[in-house]
């Protein structure tokens, strides 16, 4: 089982992003369970949502305390308390930031990858909305799943002119990161 | 086909398959998923029924009232401070034996105000006169959304389908949605035999005097008795054509011949399953969950508890000044029993508070170190509280 906590903010699309990826999975053929941690929603208060990844029926309804992997939309929250709270040993975070990984990793002291999403997403949506583009990068991390999973879970969200920004996005986020980075930490989970 | 769904837009779809021809709801946290999707399928031109977006709660359940004694297959949705405004009319609804299903997306009730799950608010119109489910998963939500119009239409009685806020409506998970072939042949259209009619009138919700409340009250109660057969059919008729069980009245699973159980309600059964398979460790234990709060399934129990020494009972409500409402009502059928287990009772995740993995080693430490205490909030942090709270 992998287990992800998304971390962002009141409009980032925090949700969005762990259904979509769940989404991804189910329509693989595993199983997903994706949902938020609510707090009374608002644009710009931290939000936190929960994705885990099996090859068998998820059962348990507890949030995610100790993820495999972090996906952090803004760098701001990483000195938010409790943020990076509970990643397994051997984890990696995956931080929206334009600042490259050293420099977080200074701050953060862990197996980071930054990729500068707001602005790809600036670039190719017109809008500052990171999520896709983390998803990305994120499945050419672990490659946990097909590239074309994430564009098919899009296809059901999305429609017209938004989807094609969003597959463009999509494929300029792959190319800024090192594909199968965390591979042999996503399989040694044994999702 | 199965298909990545939230549970709030699964639930949606499967009110859809039953064909509903009048909607009524007043949008409140966390059911507002339920209502936005399916006016969606209305607006879309894909469920053609009345939808009446209302006012109030109390209006809600007046409008399916009305239109279900008028002859309509009906449907509402609340949670927490909704299902208090609108339990006059439940009552009522109840009381006038008249069959109508709604969701209960379980939440806090105030005050303090909380948005999030627990089932403090079902609980609190249990004695409405509804036959109440509690479902474990969004695939039994779908599932016993759709049996209830059966059970509900069988039996002339409302159907309260009660599924965690939060935990369930608002988590996407796969949901094998059945087809509207299945959904036909399950559910064949309907007519309620005492529809008003201006050709033969008949009065409903009338005054009873004293000769004859008692009787309608006992009728009441035997009605809620035999309702628990069509509960038990309709779960085994929709397996038949679907290969689905849902639970029937009781659902036992883990370890048959263990001598301690963990009796609860709803999705934390989910959690406590995976967590008992992670701890063969400490020793057999047989998890019990209800799905049929009203009737309340006696005779299950009974059963369910046959050679059970200590029986947790966790709840996710309670009832300040008297504690438990599940643990006290079990412990009442238990004392038919030739040698009742302990019943260790406790609230849990009250509010919205996350239900850990690990409280399964600790309710099962706690059961193992001391004898039965009163009741108790078992995640309660007490160092939160002033000394004269504790």
């Amino acid at each position: 089982m992998i287990e992800v906590r998304i971390h962002g903010r009141g409009g980032q699309g925090n949700v969005v992003a762990a259904y979509l990826l769940a989404t991804a999975a189910i329509d693989e053929g595993h199983f997903g369970q994706a949902f938020p941690a609510f707090g009374a929603e608002r644009r710009g208060a931290p939000v936190v949502s929960f994705v885990r990844i099996a090859e068998r029926a998820l059962r348990r309804r507890n949030q995610v305390l100790q993820p495999d992997f972090l996906i952090v939309q803004d760098r701001a929250l990483l000195k938010v308390p409790g943020v990076l709270d509970g990643l397994r040993p051997g984890g990696g975070i995956l931080v929206n930031t334009s600042l490259d990984a050293a420099t977080i990793g200074e701050q953060v002291g862990s197996a980071v990858v930054t990729l500068p999403a707001t602005q790809l997403a600036k670039t190719h949506l017109g809008r500052p909305v990171p999520n896709t583009a983390l998803l990305s990068a994120f499945l050419t991390l672990t490659q946990i799943l097909p590239m074309d999973a994430l564009t098919k879970a899009l296809e059901q969200k999305f429609r017209g002119d938004i989807l094609e920004r969003n597959l463009r996005l999509i494929e300029a986020a792959s190319q800024h990161v090192p594909a199968g980075h965390w591979k042999e930490r996503a399989h040694a989970t044994g999702a | 086909m199965r298909q990545a769904l939230e549970g709030s837009q699964a639930i949606a779809r499967a009110v859809a398959l039953c064909r509903p021809q009048v909607i009524a709801a007043y949008p409140i946290t966390p059911q507002t998923h339920i209502v936005e999707n399916i006016a969606k399928l209305v607006a879309d031109g894909k469920l053609v029924c009345e939808y009446v977006s209302v006012e109030s709660e109390f209006s809600a359940a007046s409008v399916v009232l009305g239109a279900a004694v008028a002859g309509s297959r009906t449907y509402t949705a609340s949670a927490s401070q909704g299902i208090l405004l609108m339990s006059e009319v439940l009552f009522n609804i109840a009381g006038s034996r008249v069959p109508i299903v709604m969701t209960c997306a379980n939440r806090a009730v105030g005050a303090p105000l909380s948005i999030w799950n627990d089932q403090q608010d079902s609980m609190a119109v249990r004695d409405a006169g509804w036959i109440q489910l509690y479902c474990a998963d969004n695939q039994e939500a779908v599932d016993t959304t759709i049996q209830a119009y059966r059970i509900a239409e069988r039996t002339e009685l409302p159907v309260m389908v009660c599924v965690d806020g939060f935990t369930l409506t608002h988590t996407l998970e796969p949901i094998d949605v059945p087809s509207q072939q299945q959904v036909d042949a399950f559910l064949p259209p309907y007519h309620f035999a005492r529809t008003l009619d201006p050709m033969k009138p008949i009065s409903m919700g009338t005054l009873v005097s004293p000769d004859f409340y008692p009787e309608a009250r006992h009728s009441h109660h035997q009605a809620l008795l035999n309702a628990a057969a069509e509960i038990v059919a309709a779960d085994a008729d929709w397996c038949a054509l679907t290969g689905r069980s849902q639970g029937s009245l009781v659902q036992v699973e883990g370890d048959a011949d263990a001598s301690v159980a963990i009796l609860t309600l709803g999705s934390v059964i989910g959690t406590l399953a995976d967590a008992r398979e992670m701890h063969p460790e400490l020793g057999t234990v047989k998890l019990i969950r209800l799905r049929a709060f009203r009737p309340f399934p006696s005779e299950a129990l009974l059963q369910a508890c046959a050679g059970v020494t200590d029986l947790v009972v966790l709840e996710r409500a309670l009832s300040p000044g008297g504690g438990g409402i599940v643990g006290a009502e079990v412990k009442a059928a238990l004392f038919d029993m030739p040698n009742p287990p302990r019943v260790h009772n406790f609230a849990v995740g009250l509010g919205g508070r996350d239900i850990p993995l690990d409280i399964y080693p600790r309710l099962l430490q706690a059961v193992r170190s001391q004898s039965p205490r009163p009741f108790a909030v078992f995640d309660v942090e007490l160092d939160k509280l002033p000394a004269e709270d504790r």
